[in-house]
């Protein structure tokens, strides 16, 4: 390899331009930090895969044991979009390290000395993952229902999207996964580890629940709906109206606002911290 | 010009860096000396806005880096090796930086080749070698062609020719009027490059001064003479307030005098000289003398001194 170089110094051209740097530069700067590391293609493919995939065995075992008369209050919808909550897992793990990965890299003092606006690098970033992870999810919701009502032929009962709540849960599911990983994505601002961040994230997904159970039988069924994860089965499903459960518009306004406090929070902390 | 005014870090009961000033001037190169973990990285820091100071303040041109409007085009940083994503490329690393500062991507480009990283810079960094991660560092700190430029320990880990480019390279900065702010725990580096020092131990300051003041302080600075009627010359000098040491070898040891005084006075006597030679210590040995007493990491009192820090 080459290593022949110049002790010419480059001449100073240029005055410094009007204006100073923004939201729009900062945003170009994210979306070349995301699209130029392997992870990301990494988590993008296996969510989709994840996504995809597990809608189409789902479906297709649906359909291959299909007895009729067995399968009362039977929910095409939520069936071809189980997938979503497997691919949560990875698109959160994204949203872990666009924001830790700076952190266990050092990249992230380069950041702050060409943007020492911290804030406004926060949005910038949670802009540009929030529009990749939403593009991603929504494609997975969509293809994971059109794949798996084509899967549910006759005599299997299947939905179209001018099926009652089948176009809200399908836009939903999207949407559900999209806003999970912002929520990742703010734990990792917080915590700043990847293992760390992903662990929180599993955690309120999967262990969460399970100690809410275990809540005496009144308070559980109080505190139940306030989980993502049930937030998710009212969103992702058409024939929902559980007792004791938020609306679907409803509960994503909580999920959503759960991603606001944890990003906030670490905004809070990323401007007082050392970098 | 970079100005640090009382600058104070503390990590809970540690004092990184107390009550520090001084001030970088445009047109030079300023070391920063300091044995390892005297503060030199942390005050950068506190420089850059990345660490927020205790107490005190640093400006640049009289801003705050937060402040900057183009921060990357005013100040360009090499704060440590390899800060960057071990999966990204070295174009993609600096493309996203300039982005930052709306620097056009052409810029990217004659960087590269300028550091001479044509070759691997679409490589992931992470494959990279400690001197070509510094070549890279060294582009990032350059690619808003910046006024003030800040390098910690910029030729670790770089091959002769490479450490040769650096220094080159510092120089041509400061000739161009620009401020460049250079730290080392070696002398003999800046010997070679500065044009003054900032000298710290402990996080606090112990010298700000011009090599060549530096050099002259130094009590290992004195004068060689030989002669063949040395006790003779021995007692004229110190008549007039020199320090003589007689030395084995026969040769004489003068200090507070210098060689333009002793001749004179040799001639004056008069009484032949042999010899008369000036010997300058060694950058290295100044700057031994400035920091013996704060030192913090002496390997052989490491266990005597535990629990009785500072």
């Amino acid at each position: 390899m080459s290593v022949e170089t110049s002790s010419a110094v480059l001449e100073r051209t240029t005055e410094l331009p009007p204006g100073r740097y923004g939201f729009v530069d900062l945003l170009r700067s994210e979306w070349t930090k995301l699209r130029s590391v392997r992870s990301t293609w990494w988590t993008v493919g296996v969510t989709v895969l994840l996504g995809i995939g597990i809608g189409v065995l789902v479906t297709a075992e649906t359909r291959a044991h299909w007895h009729s008369g067995s399968n009362q209050g039977f929910d095409p919808t939520a069936s071809s979009l189980v997938g979503l909550f497997i691919c949560q897992f990875a698109i959160g793990i994204l949203g872990a390290l666009v924001v830790s990965a700076e952190y266990s890299t050092g990249t992230i003092r380069a950041t702050f000395s060409a943007a020492p606006h911290r804030t406004v690098v926060l949005a910038a970033k949670a802009t540009v993952y929030g529009f990749v992870a939403l593009v991603v999810s929504e494609f997975v919701a969509f293809v994971s229902f059109f794949l798996g009502q084509f899967l549910l032929s006759a005599p299997a009962t299947h939905a179209t999207l001018s099926s009652p709540g089948a176009l809200r849960a399908v836009v939903g599911g999207g949407l559900f996964i999209c806003v999970l990983g912002l929520i990742a994505f703010g734990f990792a601002t917080i915590i700043r580890h990847t293992a760390g961040a992903i662990s929180a994230f599993v955690g309120v997904l999967l262990v969460l629940p399970l100690v809410v159970q275990a809540l005496p039988n009144s308070l559980s069924l109080e505190v139940r709906k306030f989980l993502p994860d049930r937030i998710g089965v009212q969103m992702l499903t058409t024939n929902g109206n559980h007792f004791n459960t938020f609306t679907p518009w409803v509960g994503f306004a909580v999920l959503c606002m759960y991603a606001f406090v944890l990003i906030a929070i670490g905004a809070a902390l990323m401007n007082r911290r050392d970098a | 010009m970079i100005e640090a005014k009382s600058l104070t870090k503390h990590y809970g009961a540690k004092h990184a860096v107390e009550q520090l000033s001084f001030t970088v001037r445009s047109g030079a190169v300023t070391g920063f000396l300091g044995p390892n973990g005297s503060g030199k990285s942390t005050t950068m820091r506190m420089i850059m806005g990345l660490d927020t100071p205790t107490s005190g303040d640093a400006t640049i041109h009289g801003q705050h880096f937060h402040d900057l409007r183009w921060p990357l085009r005013e100040v360009g940083a090499l704060l440590e090796a390899k800060a960057i994503h071990p999966g990204r490329s070295a174009r993609a690393h600096l493309t996203m930086l300039a982005h930052t500062n709306r620097i056009p991507r052409s810029r990217v480009e004659t960087l590269i080749d300028m550091v001479g990283l044509t070759d691997v810079a679409s490589k992931r960094a992470g494959k990279f070698s400690l001197g070509m991660g510094q070549r890279l560092g060294i582009a990032a700190a350059l690619l808003g062609d910046p006024e003030t430029l800040l390098f910690d320990e910029p030729v670790n880990g770089l091959d002769p020719d490479g450490i040769r480019w650096v220094r080159n390279l510092l120089k041509g900065l400061a000739r161009e009027g620009r401020t460049v702010f250079v730290s080392s725990h070696l002398m003999s580096e800046m010997a070679l490059t500065a044009d003054e020092v900032v000298i710290i131990g402990k996080g606090k300051l112990i010298s700000q001064i011009s090599i060549d003041e530096l050099l002259s302080q130094s009590s290992e600075s004195f004068v060689r003479v030989r002669s063949p009627e040395s006790p003779k010359l021995k007692l004229a000098l110190e008549q007039q307030g020199a320090v003589v040491v007689a030395e084995d070898d026969g040769s004489l040891s003068v200090r507070g005098a210098d060689e333009v005084a002793i001749g004179e006075l040799a001639a004056s006597i008069p009484v032949v000289l042999h010899e008369l030679a000036p010997q300058t210590a060694s950058l290295e040995e100044a700057f031994m003398e400035l920091t013996e007493d704060s030192i913090e990491y002496h390997g052989s009192q490491a266990s005597n001194t535990t629990g009785a820090s500072s």
